[in-house]
């Protein structure tokens, strides 16, 4: 029996010295294999004495298992030896650059026009629109604006050498007001008696002017509430609580300013009211004011062309600048750049894909939303 | 319009000070552009007399000046003016006050080692005017050491911007008023009595043109001396912005801009004849004033004598029969021209003048007298000479405007509650009358005559907004409007629902969105024009590069690539969501929503890994361009998966890498692919540029809301799987035919078919290719066993062999 336990320690040994797991194979053939020396002991069992039997055959077995053990364990080891070998020579140097992913962006026109049609679908405002290529009937005509009225003169108008079918002549729409007429008009014609109706209509206007502060072509904004008692106090309400809602400050003065625009009477210029905070203008407050934009209770006549009848309905109406909007909350100083469609502006005063406006979130995108 | 504090006293006695005036004006809606009051500049500047002027030790040109400023110790100024004596009085700068002409602060000094305590000044360096040979010099009684700013008068100028209604605003007197029923002062009576002729007038004055000319009143005065206007109407003219010229034409502009009638004086040595209003004749000329030469047409009125015309009616006077020097005697016009005439014809001539300004938006019919007695008065004060009886041909429109009003409506339309007493008050000092009357129920009706000088008033709502102007708009109060029940509805129409959809989704591909002009250089616009009804041209474009409407965005877009690889832009990914313009039904607009992208430079730069591309960086090509027109039209709810690649992208395109996508052989719903290069030329683009257009308009609308709930879904329980299958056709065979018949082989088990694979070469015969598809079949409730899979596999060889596709082995 000294030769087991020498076998056995010898076997142990070799299992221990192994380097591969061919090696450990051969060992266990030695050992376990059908010609193995344990297993030529196994075979031996069967013509002992029952009391040989119960002396040896523990000790052959307890043999079988400790090379059995130490087999898997080497073998675990040589595995997990040869796994950190391949993952040492798979290190790659994770400061190289991934790969990159274009980032594309929302124009800030875009991004405000969708903001406002946020805060008035809030307030009931639906969205209209009108053509851009529009006849001097609802850009001036239908707007209480006669042929030789002074402030056609003033509205810098391209004209096309073009006339429609009804003799009008046609021109680029000097505002989004024709979209007043429009609007009433469709109105009308789904329901003769009128209805109420509260629209704002984002779009392209064209003037004939260009210097630092005016492009031919800019964005605005026409709201128009008709209803039944709309006064001016409504219209003050309504301004106050859309700029409000847009700059997000609960200080937003305005200004009301009577003015003239024949389309509106009373007509009313808005101004809004600015800080100083280290010499740059922050709206709210009233340390000083920027004319903001153009309004008034609706003409009586307007509201004829319109096909209504101005001893039942009222309203008002206003337009905005969208593009100053945009330079106002978020910061842009030169409306050129609008429209150069530079890459470098487009990505910092861009917004991104997932800055959708949200009455919920705010329907701004603050600065550094994004990284 | 200008004018000067003082200038507005004599109309107005008011204790009111410029930025009290200046406030008020603003909240009448009478807009302060701006204030300005040289005097305020003049701080720091003293009378001083000159006692003693010895030579500088050390300068030939410089004395040093022993001056007096009243302090009772002579200060010592170093001075460089020749003109500087003992004896004179000049203007003293003090250390600390500000040089208006250049904003240097005076300091006390040393100069070439003589100390100086301030500066002597000039007119120019006052900015007071261009004189600076010398130093100032002041009469001999100029009180010494007083300021020098309460010397010469502190007299701010007001810039207030004129509505078009408001022409009675566009004299001072107007603007006095305003401010007067605003509370700001009293007016002044600054009526003058009427001056009687001693003469016949010896002109005939006619208007044979009753519609433009409806009045033209006019008297002689001669014996004139027409030397410069007094100093305090030139100083009053200066401040409005005026150059004096001489004091009959100085007269008429003083009373045009303090009274907003406009005038005109004649020499009548330079008259011939009757002095007529009539139409003016085709191809008839005038050189106005201006010195410009303008050819007049039967449209315009025009004043004439048997000669030639003189003026052109209520726009500008005629250069030969201007007042000069010389002129002794003179014929003074009065009169009312119809505002749309004048306009009309300013616009016809491109000319402006202050003149103009006034007629077209309406003078005071009711002052035509009363002007020309203003103007007889100060011709015969300034100029002395013996005025003629005043010929009035024609009369003046009625001035009586009569507006039924309800004072509830200050309330109804104003939103401010006024009392019935204000609102009269406020009226009545505007010049309004009043007759109220009590109506059925209860309240009061009023019968509201507006004055002669407001030709604006026609309505109800205008005297509301007389009221609530005067009455201030602060004093509107915010009105809520009305809220809808329960939860703000959805208001975006579908169009600007799948605007706003793709915007975001072109955003989310990393494309950059840029927002163009709608016009464009014509060559560019037609480049890129559709065949129907051509483009939409401006006749008064501001230049050319802006005159043609755009009739596809990728003009726009191309331009802005090419301003941005000229910066230095490695990789340009513009997109724009706008209209494009066609022509539509009955010479209107066809204005059309479309999406164009650009691709130009690097798809990718060059980087570290030489798997991606060898390391090397990729162009942008045509399936760049492709993979977005196929991912917007998806986004955009278009079918894409029955889109067909057919050709005819357009001449704009490279003929062999570009394609359109059609619903039908017709519907084109988008076009992408290579810039032909003589295009990319014309837009001054090196190198190639992978651009795609979607036709947003054309995309098929839903036929119904569909609602929110999905087709019903489950995912299989038994896997998909995948077959390969390699065929040889012919190479001119588009990959796309092969694809979509072998995707039609099994419509229900096959689910997905996908080429991987265009080989050409080695066992490939000469004129054809090798291409390779992978089939994705869905089993249902039990899996394929062999003969299914190969009854599929044998309709996919079939269906490959309709295009001329066999197998590979």
């Amino acid at each position: 029996m000294e030769q087991l336990a020498h076998q056995q320690a010898e076997t142990l040994a070799a299992i221990a010295a192994a380097a591969s797991a061919d090696a450990l194979e051969t060992i266990r053939i030695a050992a376990l294999g059908k010609q193995g020396w344990i297993s030529a002991l196994l075979k031996t069992l069967g013509a002992m004495t029952p009391d040989q039997r119960s002396v040896e055959g523990p000790r052959i077995h307890a043999a079988r298992e400790s090379v059995t053990a130490a087999l898997a364990a080497r073998k675990a080891d040589l595995e997990n030896a040869e796994l950190e070998q391949r993952l040492a020579r798979e290190t790659i140097d994770l400061t190289l650059p991934a790969p990159e992913r274009p980032r594309g962006s929302i124009h800030p026109v875009s991004q405000v026009m969708d903001e406002l049609a946020e805060i008035f679908a809030d307030m009931g405002f639906a969205v209209a629109s009108g053509p851009e290529i529009e006849d001097d009937w609802h850009n001036f005509t239908a707007l209480n604006m006669p042929e030789t009225h002074p402030a056609r003169a003033m509205h810098d108008t391209f004209y096309f050498p073009d006339q429609d079918a009804a003799g009008r002549s046609m021109l680029l729409r000097t505002h989004t007001s024709p979209v007043q007429i429009r609007t009433m008009l469709a109105v009308v014609e789904k329901n003769p008696g009128g209805a109420p109706l509260r629209i704002i209509a984002p779009g392209r206007v064209y003037r004939s002017d260009s210097d630092a502060t005016h492009t031919p072509m800019f964005h605005q904004v026409e709201g128009l509430v008709i209803d039944k008692g709309i006064h001016l106090g409504h219209l003050k309400w309504t301004l106050e609580t859309f700029l409000k809602a847009y700059f997000e400050r609960d200080d937003i003065v305005l200004r009301l300013r009577p003015s003239y625009f024949p389309f509106t009477e009373p007509s009313v210029e808005v101004d809004v009211g600015y800080t100083l905070v280290s010499g740059k203008r922050v709206l709210g407050g009233s340390e000083g004011w920027m004319e903001l934009l153009g309004s008034g209770m609706v003409n009586r006549k307007v509201i004829e062309m319109g096909g209504l009848d101005p001893d039942v309905w009222q309203g008002f109406a206003f337009g905005v600048g969208v593009d100053r909007l945009a330079m106002l909350k978020y910061g842009m100083d030169d409306l050129r750049a609008f429209f150069d469609g530079d890459g470098r502006w487009l990505a910092h005063y861009g917004f991104g894909a997932g800055d959708v406006p949200t009455l919920s979130a705010g329907v701004g995108t603050q600065a550094g939303a994004r990284a | 319009m200008k004018f000067s504090l003082s200038w507005l006293r004599h109309f107005l006695a008011t204790d009111a000070d410029a930025t009290a005036i200046a406030d008020k004006l603003t909240s009448l809606g009478l807009e302060i552009e701006g204030v300005e009051d040289p005097s305020a500049k003049l701080e720091g500047f003293r009378i001083a007399r000159v006692l003693t002027a010895d030579k500088h030790p050390q300068a030939d040109k410089l004395q040093v000046l022993s001056v007096d400023i009243g302090s009772g110790q002579p200060l010592q100024v170093v001075c460089g003016a020749p003109n500087a004596r003992a004896g004179m009085l000049g203007v003293l700068g003090l250390p600390g006050a500000v040089v208006p002409a250049n904003g240097m602060e005076l300091r006390k000094s040393a100069i070439r080692g003589v100390e100086s305590n301030g500066m002597m000044c000039s007119t120019r360096e006052l900015g007071l005017g261009e004189e600076h040979d010398g130093i100032i010099e002041l009469p001999a009684h100029a009180p010494v050491g007083q300021s020098f700013a309460d010397y010469s008068g502190s007299d701010p100028v007001f810039d207030v911007a004129i509505t078009p209604n408001r022409p009675d605003c566009m004299g001072v007197a107007g603007i006095a008023r305003d401010l007067a029923a605003a509370g700001l002062g009293k007016m002044k009576p600054v009526a003058v009595d009427h001056v009687a002729g001693s003469f016949p007038c010896p002109t005939e004055i006619r208007t044979d043109d009753a519609e433009g000319c409806p009045a033209f009143y006019g008297r002689v005065i001669r014996g004139v001396t027409n030397g410069a206007s007094p100093d305090w109407m030139q100083a009053r003219l200066k401040a409005a912005g005026q150059r004096p010229i001489s004091a009959l034409v100085d007269i008429t502009n003083y009373v045009m801009l303090g009274y907003g009638r406009p005038a005109h004086a004649y020499d009548l040595a330079k008259l011939s004849g009757a002095v007529v209003a009539r139409r003016a004749r085709d191809g008839e000329g005038v050189t106005a004033l201006n010195g410009k030469h303008y050819l007049l047409d039967h449209r315009m009125t025009v004043i004439a004598d048997d000669v030639q015309v003189h003026d052109i009616a209520g726009i500008m006077g005629g250069e030969h029969s201007g007042v000069a020097d010389t002129t002794t005697d003179v014929l003074l016009e009065v009169a009312y021209f119809d505002p749309q005439r004048i306009s009309r014809t300013g616009q016809t001539l491109a000319l402006s003048s202050d003149a103009r300004t006034r007629f077209e938006r309406g003078v005071d019919p009711g002052f035509l007298d009363g002007g020309l007695d203003l103007l007889t008065r100060l011709i015969l004060d300034i100029c002395g000479g013996e005025a003629s009886e005043v010929v009035r041909a024609g009369t003046p429109p009625s001035a009586q405007h009569v507006v039924g009003y309800d004072p509830a409506l200050a309330d109804k339309l104003g939103g401010v509650d006024v009392p019935l007493p204000e609102q009269k008050r406020i009226l009545e000092a505007l010049g309004f009358s009043i007759v109220a009357q009590a109506d059925a129920s209860g309240g009061e009706r009023w019968a509201v005559s507006a004055p002669s000088w407001r030709p604006d008033i026609d309505g109800a709502a205008d005297i509301v907004e007389e009221v609530i102007r005067i009455h201030g708009l602060d004093a509107v109060p915010s009105t809520p409007l009305s809220r809808a029940d329960g939860v703000a509805r959805p208001t975006a129409t579908p169009v600007q629902a799948l605007e706003r959809r793709v915007r975001r989704a072109a955003a989310a591909r990393g494309l950059n969105e840029a927002i163009t002009w709608s016009f464009l250089p014509e060559a560019d616009a037609s480049a890129f024009a559709e065949a129907s009804g051509g483009l939409w041209l401006l006749a008064n474009p501001i230049s050319e590069d802006l005159k043609a409407m755009r009739p596809s965005l990728l003009p726009g877009l191309l331009a802005a690539t090419r301003r941005n690889l000229m910066r230095g832009a490695a990789s340009v990914r513009l997109f724009e969501v706008g209209r494009r313009y066609l022509r539509g039904e009955n010479g209107a607009s066809d204005e059309k929503l479309s999406l164009a992208v650009v691709l130009a430079g690097e798809a990718a730069p060059r980087g570290w890994d030489p798997k991606v591309n060898g390391g090397k960086a990729r162009a942008f090509d045509a399936f760049d361009a492709k993979a977005e027109a196929l991912a917007l039209l998806a986004e955009a709810g278009a079918p894409v998966d029955s889109l067909q690649v057919m050709g005819e992208a357009g001449s704009q395109f490279h003929p062999g890498q570009s394609a359109t996508l059609r619903l039908g052989p017709k519907a084109v719903l988008a076009r992408f692919g290579m810039l032909h290069p003589a295009t990319a030329k014309a837009f001054d683009i090196d190198g190639p540029v992978a651009v795609a257009e979607l036709f947003l308009d054309r995309i098929p609308a839903k036929k119904a809301a569909a609602g929110f709930a999905r087709a019903a879904y489950a995912p299989p329980a038994l896997q998909a799987v995948t077959r390969d299958f390699a065929f040889l056709v012919t190479d001119t065979l588009p990959a796309g035919d092969l694809v979509r018949a072998v995707r039609g082989a099994d419509k229900v088990e096959i689910v997905a078919a996908r080429l991987f694979d265009d080989f050409r070469g080695a066992g490939v015969p000469d004129g054809h290719k090798s291409l390779a598809v992978e089939i994705t079949l869905q089993p249902g409730d039990k899996s394929y066993d062999e003969a299914a899979l190969k009854a599929i596999a044998d309709k996919v060889v079939a269906a490959a062999a309709k295009v001329g596709g066999v197998l590979r082995a």
